[in-house]
């Protein structure tokens, strides 16, 4: 017997998947509690853009019946869970937060949503983001922001602000994500939850509406290292519908979670990511969590990566460049949006194509689009494209040193607790300096992961501890991320949830979906 | 100077004067599409006709979120095709993005190749129609995939201009297709549009011994874009002098899908940029379209070097890097070079060399080499392609072997043929009778005859048959004999009557004879 507690909405999932398992609870009667809670609070989250009553309790019925024929199931069969709607699912809306593919359903569904569905995880609906994944702060969502459940003012961090305030605010115990710059990452350090960006080609990417390509990387959000350990290792694996998967079986994440042990583990701290910059009560959150780490048995030093200074520069050539490019299937002609130019009799296709895109893309997606074909233009490649790829070899060779000397580096996720919405908006700069910790992993393509590391004193808002480990190294992450949690929830007394206000229940306005 | 007028308003001058005046330069880009059973990135089958947009899939319709994989088979197709045109196989090479704006390309980029082809620096010698031989230098083979199909609906023309709406067919997006490009070929003089017709028809031969393609121009499986330039006449065309003179604006005539028209299109466009030239003006850098119904071309879409299609590498796909194992092995897989293949065949088929050159230029000598293994003589094969069949084929405006294809009219079908005249039920005439017979598709060859009550007399067959051999087996007795030399049949008859065993008829038999040979 499993300790649940009253409101199944407040377990783990790992706890949920034994209560399953036990029969303690039925996969139905989880699924509709999370469904109650949607309905209760999702009004002042607004972390979905769709939700699936019908579907996720189909599936949740299934999951029960298969279990009482005494099929073995897996871990997490049985447990609900929120989808970015970034990924496609086949029967499901599916529109990235963009206009542009209000209504499209698609009919097929990414490899990371079969996953899921063959792990019997009922699908509770589609967690809203940024325009095609673009921002940092779910404001460039076309259907509206989400809002962070620890200050319905702040924004819970983007493009995945939808998943992380899913799980902050108790809608789901599991969510997926995917990170370009930071946008698991990101999102988990502002809404004290879990988020993981796995190496690339840890988990395939078919089916998940590229933004960068050679950036893009999907990854699990929990509210535990541990939940998210075990979501990790249903949604790994090799892909051979993704040519840049890699064949190999996923790390050993679960069982780093479960260990937890940083016992003799070198401890990078990057030089460069921190202090100046850096929100004092931020900083002060990540001393205590390296202290801890010291604590536990782990050899600290400080390291230096000298090029993760040009690292922001280089993200915002090769993202826009190769979302300039992955962007130009919007065309109206297929699916998606299609409106004709005003005033224009017998419009050609090329009219209604940029008709369409003048409508139906917001003022980020085009701005990239710009910055992106400008950046890739015949004359400017070699300096700016081509540049930006050297800078990238730069950083990775920054991150083969100092995994020389370490075997994890660490940072504070994010400079900054959650801003006020508006506060950025008007200045995209500001925006991106946001994501200037996470966007190295992502040049480098390596694995990495943010975890709660207290609330910051000036503010009393969530600070991100984040952890960085060589390709294919993913289990360091869950080892020591599930390490700190352990102290960290000792000293607290209970994870740092727990202290989250209540949320004022209101019904949902959904808009457009 | 002396020009014409179209009723296009283009003037031309006459192609000689073209050709005093100035040297051409040619450009040839050959599209090939592969013959592999999926396409380029996606499981869809290739299939030629099959119902419009039946043959499509997440990729290849370039649905939000997914991704290529690449024809493992097509790589393959790609290297052996770099080694059978000579060239260096890259042992590390990516694909590209290029990326423009079309209706009928899903993604609004292809998926191509740019600075990294997969063959590059190869070369194919082609024979000209007098037998000399031109080099035409390869500057690199790459893979990418087709485009979907617009069709235009309303309006006169087919084309976009003018229409009411568009449909658009992505059966075809996603293809695997081979882009072959030529260095730009100088010295060629007056013969450049006759160069230009047999590299593509040499082509297309090593294209279907390779059999990696059904090499269709009718069908666009094989695909010919021509680019022309003139300069200044400054000497011989492969003179010194001539090869020094800087490269002029050039034109691209696209989709030129016939070998005739081939050689038609480059000779009309030098007469063209001839007369554009020779009047003051200056050749616009544009694409032209290929009217085969008027023989001209017209103008299309202007190029400029503002043209960007802001090429970068595939992120979605990973290096393709074909070990030299693998590439050794391919090469162990090439067929013999085809101008080795055909001397070889001339020499077992005893063919001259005009009767060579004939079937070459009729695309017969697979059909010939098919028929002869099939058991007819290899003089028999060439009578009977190069008769009716590639009459009809040509007055269809298509090639023999399309339509023989089409028609299921097959190598067995002319041995058969040829066999029953060796047999002595059929003489010449009859033959032909049937043939006409089995061309108007009423049959195989024996059922046409039996159908049309066509036999010799068995005696008159078999004894025909007989004085055939016996001419053949003396060269000498029947030259004389056709020299005016009757007496000389004796010696013919004897051996007739030796091979019948006296069965025959001598006086028949003489009259045969002296039939056959006067
Ligand atoms: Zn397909």
């Amino acid at each position: 017997m499993t300790d649940l507690p009253a409101d199944l909405t407040r377990a783990t999932a790992a706890v949920l998947g034994e209560a399953l398992a036990d029969k303690t609870i039925s996969s139905v009667e989880l699924t509709q509690a999370h469904l109650d809670r949607i309905a209760a609070v999702d009004g002042a989250v607004h972390s979905y853009l769709h939700v699936d009553p019908e579907g996720a309790l189909a599936a949740a019925r299934d999951v029960d019946g298969r279990r009482s024929t005494g099929e073995t199931l897996g871990v997490l069969a049985g447990v609900p869970i929120a989808v970015k709607d970034v990924m496609a699912t086949r029967g499901l809306p599916t529109t990235c937060g963009s206009k542009m593919l209000e209504g499209w359903i698609p009919p097929y569904d990414a490899t990371v949503v079969a996953k899921l569905r063959a792990a019997g995880l009922p699908i509770l609906g589609k967690t809203n983001m940024d325009e095609f994944a673009m921002g940092s702060s779910t404001e460039h969502s076309a259907y509206g922001p989400s809002r962070n459940p620890w200050d319905l003012t702040r924004i819970p961090g983007g493009s995945g602000g939808g998943s992380s305030s899913v799980l902050a605010s108790f809608q789901a115990p599991l969510a997926t994500g995917t990170d370009t710059g930071g946008s698991i990452r990101q999102p988990a350090a502002v809404t004290a939850t879990v988020g993981t960006k796995p190496t690339y080609g840890g988990v395939s990417r078919y089916g998940l509406v590229a933004l960068a390509s050679s950036l893009d990387q999907a990854g699990p959000c929990g509210r535990t290292v541990l939940d998210t350990a075990l979501l990790h290792a249903v949604m790994g694996g090799h892909d051979p519908m993704d040519s840049t998967s890699i064949a190999a079986p996923v790390p050993p994440v679960v069982e780093a979670a479960r260990r937890a042990d940083v016992s003799g583990l070198r401890v990078g701290v990057v030089k460069e990511l921190g202090g100046q910059g850096y929100q004092a009560g931020v900083q002060e959150r990540f001393d205590e969590s390296v202290q801890l780490l010291v604590d536990l048995g782990a050899e600290v030093v400080e390291v230096s990566c000298p090029n993760f200074e040009y690292a922001l520069a280089a993200y915002y050539l090769i993202l826009p460049s190769e979302a300039s490019s992955n962007l130009a299937k919007f065309d109206a002609m297929r699916y998606g949006m299609r409106v004709g130019p005003e005033g224009v009799e017998a419009p050609s296709a090329e009219q209604v194509m940029a008709a369409t895109r003048e409508a139906g893309f917001g003022p980020e997606v085009k701005r990239r689009i710009i910055l992106g074909t400008y950046a890739l233009s015949s004359g400017y490649y070699d300096a700016y494209y081509g540049s930006a790829q050297k800078v990238r070899t730069l950083i990775a060779q920054d991150f083969d040193a100092a995994f020389e000397q370490v075997d994890v580096l660490v940072s504070p996720t994010t400079p900054t607790t959650a801003f006020a919405f508006g506060d950025k908006l008007d200045d995209p700069m500001a925006m991106y300096l946001n994501d200037i910790a996470t966007i190295p992993a992502n040049l480098a393509g390596l694995p990495g992961m943010s975890l709660p590391a207290g609330l910051a004193s000036e503010d009393g808002l969530p600070v991100g501890f984040q952890i960085l480990a060589p390709a294919m190294q993913d289990d360091r992450l869950y080892a020591v991320g599930g390490a700190l949690e352990g102290a960290l929830t000792d000293r607290w007394g209970g994870p740092v949830l727990n202290g989250i206000p209540d949320l004022p229940t209101a019904p949902a306005d959904r808009t457009g979906v | 100077m002396s020009t014409t007028t179209t009723h296009h308003q283009d003037a031309v001058m006459d192609y000689d004067e073209a050709l005093a005046t100035f040297d051409p330069v040619m450009g040839l880009e050959v599209h090939v599409e592969l013959h592999t059973n999926t396409k380029m990135f996606c499981g869809c089958p290739t299939e030629f006709g099959a119902e419009p947009n039946s043959q499509v899939c997440p990729v290849c319709l370039g649905l939000p979120g997914a991704l290529p994989v690449v024809n493992e088979k097509a790589v393959e197709s790609a290297i052996r095709i770099g080694l059978a045109l000579n060239c260096e196989i890259a042992s590390w090479c990516r694909f590209a993005r290029k990326n423009y704006f079309y209706p009928d390309m899903p993604k609004n980029f292809q998926t191509s190749q740019y600075d990294e082809p997969i063959a590059f620096e190869g070369y194919l010698d082609v024979d000209l129609d007098d037998g000399t031989v031109y080099r035409v230098e390869i500057e690199r083979a790459h893979m990418e995939e087709d485009t979907g199909k617009s069709l235009h609906i309303g309006g006169a023309t087919g084309r976009i201009h003018g229409a009411d709406h568009s449909l658009v067919d992505y059966n075809r997006a996603g293809i695997p297709l081979i882009e072959i490009v030529t260095k730009p070929l100088v010295g060629a003089g007056e013969r450049a549009p006759e160069v230009a017709r047999t590299y593509v028809a040499a082509l297309r031969e090593l294209l279907r011994a390779l059999d990696v393609s059904d090499v269709k121009m009718e069908q666009g499986s094989m695909r010919c874009d021509a680019n022309v330039s003139l300069r200044a006449k400054a000497g011989e065309p492969t003179s010194a002098e001539q090869l020094a003179v800087p490269l002029g604006t050039r034109t691209e005539t696209k989709n030129v899908n016939s070998l005739r028209s081939v050689e038609r299109a480059i000779r009309y466009e030098i007469s063209r940029h001839a007369a554009v030239l020779a009047g003051g003006g200056s050749i616009l850098q544009e694409t032209r379209h290929w009217h085969e119904d008027t023989g001209v071309t017209t103008s299309g879409r202007v190029k400029s070097d503002a043209d960007d299609y802001r090429y970068f590498p595939e992120p979605d796909l990973v290096p393709v890097a074909p070990s030299r194992e693998l590439v050794d092995r391919l090469r162990g897989t090439l067929p013999e070079p085809p101008a080795e293949r055909r001397k070889r065949l001339q020499n077992d088929w005893g063919y001259s060399d005009l009767e060579m050159r004939d079937v070459y230029n009729a695309g017969a000598a697979e059909l010939i080499e098919q028929t002869v293994s099939a058991g007819a003589s290899p003089s028999a094969a060439r009578k009977w392609w190069l008769g009716e069949p590639s009459r009809r084929a040509n007055a269809e405006a298509t090639d023999l072997v399309s339509y023989a294809a089409d028609l299921g009219f097959t190598p067995a079908t002319v041995a058969e043929l040829d066999s029953l005249v060796r047999s002595g039920r059929l003489n010449d005439s009859m033959a032909r009778e049937v043939l006409g017979g089995v061309l108007d598709g009423e049959g195989g060859p024996t059922a046409v005859a039996d159908a049309r009550g066509l036999e010799l007399k068995q005696d008159d067959g078999a004894l025909e048959a007989a004085v055939d051999t016996v001419i053949a087996a003396n060269p000498d007795v029947a030259a004389k004999i056709r020299d005016g030399k009757v007496a000389a049949a004796g010696a013919l008859i004897g051996q007739v009557m030796k091979a019948t065993k006296g069965q025959a008829d001598a006086g028949k038999a003489r009259e045969l004879i002296l039939g056959k040979l006067q």
